[in-house]
């Protein structure tokens, strides 16, 4: 076992368990930190991929933006921040059965492929991988097109999400 | 070298947990917070296909990278429609934003 194994043994317990707390802990507030974590771990995963531009993306957008955005919303809707009883509705047992049934058959197909215990070649130290992913993204013969209708999409969100949260009739900025 | 099954029992189980949270959580924002976790789950598998793949074909991180986008303006939304409902209805449990039986 090499060292970067056992690091990556590390990062995927820290990313499972904190996992596990965000969608079992009781106040939504910790929930929301247990997703940072479980964010910065997949960032973490991006950087032994040698995928560095997309590291540094999902520190900044995922948690500095989505992750703050749902404390946000949390601390908007906060009389139900206090639990009222339990987190999990009554059937989660089967919901838990639901989701084991769903790993046991991703990891019985995956296992299956051919490809399964493929190990990677070695990164070619010369290769400038965020600037082919730049060119790749504006070039016309790859992924212009895909790019400017995802920026399409934020803009419509965001107008969208700015017309659903507008309150009409709100003389004082209370409620 | 870590192999690759690795990265892939990984995000199978990361998935997982989020559709359990998805399946059983109350409250509205924690359900957002599920899928939050089935989407990282499925951009460790785009990114280590590149990784795995040709990495001279950068189609898996700019699906990543889209993926971001998507997952950006589905928070946006969901949120802004779970603090609108919570508006008009005084709740965020799941159960309880029934207007079709009101």
């Amino acid at each position: 076992m090499t060292a970067m194994q056992i690091f990556f043994l590390i990062v995927g317990l820290v990313i499972l368990g904190s996992a596990l707390m965000v969608v079992t802990t009781g106040n939504l507030i910790h929930a929301a930190l247990w997703l940072i974590v479980t964010l910065f771990g997949v960032a973490v995963l991006f950087a032994i991929l040698n995928a560095s531009f997309l590291a540094v993306v999902q520190v900044v957008v995922y948690i500095g933006a989505i992750a703050i955005l749902f404390i946000f919303a949390v601390m908007l809707t906060h009389k139900e921040m206090r639990d009222r009883g339990p987190q999990l509705n009554n059937s989660w047992w089967l919901n838990a059965i639901i989701s084991l049934l769903t790993f046991g058959g991703l990891f019985w197909m995956l296992q299956s492929w051919n490809g399964f215990s493929k190990v990677a070649a070695d990164f070619p130290s010369s290769y400038d991988a965020v600037g082919q992913l730049g060119n790749a993204l504006i070039s016309p013969d790859a992924f212009v097109l895909p790019f400017e209708v995802a920026s399409v999409l934020l803009l419509a969100a965001l107008v969208g999400a700015v017309y659903i949260a507008f309150n009409p009739h709100s003389g004082d900025s209370r409620k | 070298m870590i192999p690759l099954s690795w990265f892939l029992i990984l995000s199978a189980a990361l998935f997982s947990i989020g559709l359990f949270g998805v399946l059983s959580r109350k409250n509205a924002v924690a359900i957002l917070l599920g899928i939050e976790l089935m989407l990282n789950a499925a951009n460790i598998n785009l990114v280590s296909f590149w990784r795995y793949g040709d990495v001279s074909q950068m189609a898996g991180q700019v699906f990543a990278i889209i993926v971001f986008a998507v997952a950006a303006s589905e928070v946006a939304v969901g949120l802004a429609l779970v603090i609108s409902v919570y508006r008009r209805r005084n709740t965020v449990i799941a159960d309880e934003i029934d207007l079709m039986k009101w």
